[in-house]
């Protein structure tokens, strides 16, 4: 098993090493944009349960990010799939379905961290200091994990790479805004709160600002998250074998 | 080559062109196969029967279309053994259900006595796949791309590195070794997966297509290699919708068309069932071709008729068509 999940895993990073030059720049861009927009524009004087919307903000912006690169995987997946057909190689392979939903998710959690470096270090720049402790990564980690398990369930069942964008538009957008990241979601009627409450990033959104700024943890949205995860990844493991035709 | 002249001299032009590339037979390198001796018997048969590939009325089913009707097939071991088919006709969806891509509807198949659906694991360590479409990954170099192949076959690192510089010398790709593979030409590109597919020394090579879209001298290059690769001791199962393909590399040739097997047998075979020279000539609605026992009863049929024909030796293309039907317009 180890060996399929070093193969596939290997060859993601052979890849994003060739693009990391390239890559690190569009990292940087949005949480960029959306620092200076914010932070200057809008959240001049805001103050949220005792911070500074920039404190409230980068915890957001790091748990969005964490979710749209781990989420990335997926058009990866769907490049090599239906461009490259590279995914034949894996199909035709000894491999176990699990060795390669492992590869392929743990190069998207490998790709959520280092766009996390990224914003870490913009936010250094703008001078807000917050407390990268060990909850902060294991939130972290489990946020990345989610998401880069959701993309490769969902690489495996698209029929194109368009669908693909489709389901982007769809899940990943409106989550990307909704689930806590820019505002906190109880300031909202408590229907959409409810609603709200049972998407992963607003939990993992949660679960990372407490740790950055060193309010109490919940242990409930840790749990929550590793259960969704393993729940997406056992899905994608199964997605797999529906990938052929 | 002069298709329609006689084909016994483009042969030995090809084999001439083989000896001209070298058959150096590299043999133990390329079938080392430490495979364990296993006793399950799930195909009925025991590991050192002489089959290596056996498909057993494979039936594939897409949403209208019957891709596969019932295909029956038995290669033996060594044995270059071609699919010969029109476009559309079910070769890529055998190769690709016999390689674990697509499910097939029902039937069975067993490669070197594994069932590939019963034994998955050890049936894909016995073969390697060349498929139509190519599948390298163009970013990566050369040498990156063998690497990988020969984790996802659990193969140790150095024998992972030894095995890839001596298949990459014998494709003639060597000092390819760091380039990126999209510098390459359509041709390395195939001689590149072909080294790859043989990375992990498997027993059985299917090669869809493998010169399509290939200039003449790179296809022969490609033949003299697949011969290569024979003398090594590897089964090889290759699909072309190239006539002269199958005639020159096949020990035996399955017509394929429409999902049907139509005949099976070595081209020496199917082309003698037809005769051994041929008139094409003219009539009202078109071409026809009249097959004779010798030269002499052709010669003299001819003596009887005032239009053009031609006279020649019957080819592949013959048998395929008389067997499919098809009348050439
Ligand atoms: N994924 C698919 N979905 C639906 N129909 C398919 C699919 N793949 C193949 N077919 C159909 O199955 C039949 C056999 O196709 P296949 O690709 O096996 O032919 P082929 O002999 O390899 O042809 P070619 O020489 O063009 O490569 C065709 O009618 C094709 O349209
Ligand atoms: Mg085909």
């Amino acid at each position: 098993m180890i060996h399929g999940i070093i193969a596939i895993y290997f060859r993601e990073m052979l890849i994003l090493r060739r693009r990391l030059t390239r890559q690190i720049p569009s990292w940087s861009i949005s949480p960029f944009l959306y620092l200076t927009a914010f932070s200057y524009a809008v959240g001049h004087g805001v103050e949220i349960e005792g911070h500074t919307y920039m404190e409230f903000l980068i915890p957001g912006l790091i748990a969005m990010s964490s979710m749209t690169q781990a989420f990335a995987i997926a058009s990866e997946i769907n490049i090599a799939r239906f461009y490259w057909h590279i995914f034949e190689e894996f199909q035709a392979s000894p491999i176990s379905k699990v060795s390669y939903v492992g590869g392929e998710v743990l190069a998207g959690m490998t790709r959520a961290m280092l766009s996390i470096l990224v914003i870490m270090a913009l936010g250094f720049l703008f001078g807000v200091r917050l407390n990268y402790g060990l909850a902060f990564f294991i939130a972290l980690l489990l946020n990345s994990f989610v998401f880069a398990s959701l993309a490769v369930a969902l690489a495996m069942v698209v029929k194109s790479h368009a669908d693909q964008s489709m389901l982007n538009s769809f899940i990943i957008t409106p989550m990307a805004f909704l689930g806590g990241t820019f505002f906190p979601i109880d300031r909202l009627p408590s229907w959409a709160g409810a609603f709200l409450n049972l998407l992963p990033l607003t939990h993992a959104s949660k679960a990372i600002r407490a740790a950055c700024l060193n309010q109490p943890v919940s242990i409930f949205s840790y749990v929550l998250l590793f259960a969704i995860g393993v729940l997406f990844f056992s899905v994608a493991v199964r997605c797999v074998e529906k990938a052929k035709d | 080559m002069d298709k329609k002249g006689n084909p016994q001299i483009d042969l030995s032009q090809s084999v001439d062109f083989l000896v001209f590339w070298g058959l150096k037979t590299d043999v133990k390198a390329f079938c080392n196969q430490n495979r364990r001796e296993k006793t399950v018997q799930l195909c009925n048969l025991s590991r050192t029967e002489k089959t290596m590939i056996r498909v057993n009325n494979l039936i594939k089913n897409y949403k209208k279309v019957e891709a596969l009707a019932g295909v029956d097939i038995h290669v033996k071991p060594g044995e270059i053994f071609a699919y010969l088919g029109p476009n559309g006709a079910g070769k890529t969806t055998t190769i690709r259900i016999l390689t674990g891509l697509t499910q097939a509807s029902s039937g069975s198949c067993c490669i070197n006595g594994f069932n590939i659906e019963k034994e998955v694991r050890q049936a894909k360590q016995q073969y390697g796949l060349v498929p139509q479409a190519i599948n390298l990954d163009q970013e990566l170099t050369v040498q990156e791309n063998l690497i990988i192949h020969g984790w996802l076959y659990r193969m140790k690192s150095s024998e992972i590195s030894s095995r890839i510089d001596a298949l990459l010398d014998y494709v003639e790709l060597l000092e390819k070794k760091k380039s990126q593979v999209k510098t390459l030409s359509g041709g390395m590109k195939r001689r590149l997966m072909v080294a790859r597919a043989l990375l992990h020394g498997p027993k059985v090579l299917f090669l869809d297509e493998p010169t399509v879209g290939l200039d003449p001298a790179i296809r022969r290059k490609i033949w003299a290699l697949i011969k290569k690769i024979q003398t090594g001791g590897t089964t090889i199962f290759l699909t072309t919708h190239y006539i002269e393909e199958a005639e020159f590399l096949a020990d035996r040739v399955a017509f394929l068309d429409q999902g049907r097997v139509v005949a099976l047998d070595s081209p020496e075979r199917l082309m003698e069932s037809l005769g051994a020279w041929a008139i094409d000539r003219l009539v009202e609605d078109g071409m026809e071709t009249v097959y004779f026992k010798t030269r002499n009863d052709a010669e003299r049929f001819n003596t009887l008729k005032s239009e053009q024909y031609t006279l020649r030796r019957v080819n592949l293309e013959d048998a395929f068509l008389d067997l499919t039907g098809k009348k050439v317009k």
